[in-house]
């Protein structure tokens, strides 16, 4: 008797599409996530050209400017969301993210290690000697 | 709708939600091989090797200029998408070539720099640090250039064949890419240029 079947039964959303169809919105959120990441953009080239502030600060107030720019760019213009309709999107994201950062924190850790422990290289040389 | 008309688009959303996903498992892969050039870059980026350091290379106000070319068309590359999902050709062939032109814009500039660059003796094989910087560098040059092939093979493939489904797949693919390569430069510009300035 029920002949009703779902058009939309994908529980999912691929990366980069938006969800539900909601295209009219779509332009409003390409704005203002141009207009974020134009201003976050705008306040890293400030800072570091200013002598506005502190100097030994503004490396790590960088890395957070810029961290907060790649977030506006998923959630804007990948459309990468908490929602669960892309969970899985969000999980490959996390764990890429993960990745990253071992390959990253790991490299600088072990290379400023020896770095650190490492003899001078006159030294060296003396004891090759 | 009668059910078979129905089957036939669900299995097609079905088909561009794991293409749109593998496409995304790509792109975290190539973040990580990129997390790898950035790991070397910050090891190697004081053995200068008696060399120019960043601070007397880099040239900020092109670095800017070169990161709104990028940002303003990773926004018009969003707009050929909404536009390929409404199905307007014309709002698609227009994005589209703003996309392409901002792109070609930012690649001339950074060609620029590396042969500015090479001309003041500070060229790849001068020092780790500049070897580093050019490998990261370029692998992301070398990126946006692969994009804007894929760019014009898109405008193409509208122009030829319209928005059937496959072809819309690609174009949700080569969106993705290109919204990850603003995103690289994000990192980019941030490690390389302004820290490089600043610190």
């Amino acid at each position: 008797m029920s002949e009703v079947i779902p058009v939309h039964t994908a529980a999912e959303v691929a990366p980069g599409d938006l969800p539900e169809g909601d295209n009219e919105s779509g332009v409003l959120g390409y704005v203002i996530g141009l207009v974020l990441a134009g201003g976050l953009t705008a306040v890293s080239f400030y800072i570091t050209r200013g002598s506005l502030f502190w100097r030994p600060s503004i490396p790590t107030a960088l890395i957070v400017l810029a961290i907060a720019q790649m977030g506006v760019h998923l959630v804007f213009f990948l459309h990468i969301t908490l929602g669960p309709d892309s969970t899985n999107n969000v999980l490959a994201l996390a764990f890429g993210i993960l990745i990253v950062f071992l390959i990253i924190a790991g490299s600088l850790w072990i290379m400023g290690n020896l770095n650190h422990n490492m003899l001078p290289m006159d030294q060296i040389m003396n004891m090759q000697r | 709708m009668n059910a078979a008309v129905a089957a036939v688009r669900n299995a097609g959303e079905m088909k561009r939600i794991a293409v749109g996903y593998g496409f995304w498992i790509f792109l975290l892969s190539d973040i990580v091989m990129f997390s790898c050039f950035f790991a070397s870059y910050a090891v190697l980026v004081h053995a200068t090797a008696g060399g120019q350091e960043a601070r007397q290379l880099f040239d900020l106000d092109r670095v800017a200029i070169e990161t709104a070319c990028l940002l303003i068309s990773s926004f018009t590359c969003g707009l050929a998408s909404i536009a390929s999902g409404r199905r307007s050709a014309l709002l698609f062939h227009v994005s589209m070539t703003a996309t392409l032109v901002l792109g070609a814009a930012f690649l001339s500039l950074e060609v620029a720099e590396f042969m500015s660059m090479v001309a003041r003796n500070a060229g790849p094989t001068h020092s780790a640090f500049l070897s580093a910087f050019f490998a990261l560098v370029g692998c992301h040059g070398v990126h946006v250039s692969i994009g804007l092939l894929w760019l014009v093979t898109m405008m193409a493939q509208v122009h030829a064949k319209g928005f059937r489904e496959d072809v819309s797949r690609r174009i949700l693919c080569f969106t993705l890419f290109w919204h990850a390569l603003d995103i690289i430069w994000v990192a980019l510009f941030t490690v390389v240029y302004l820290i490089g300035v600043a610190a």
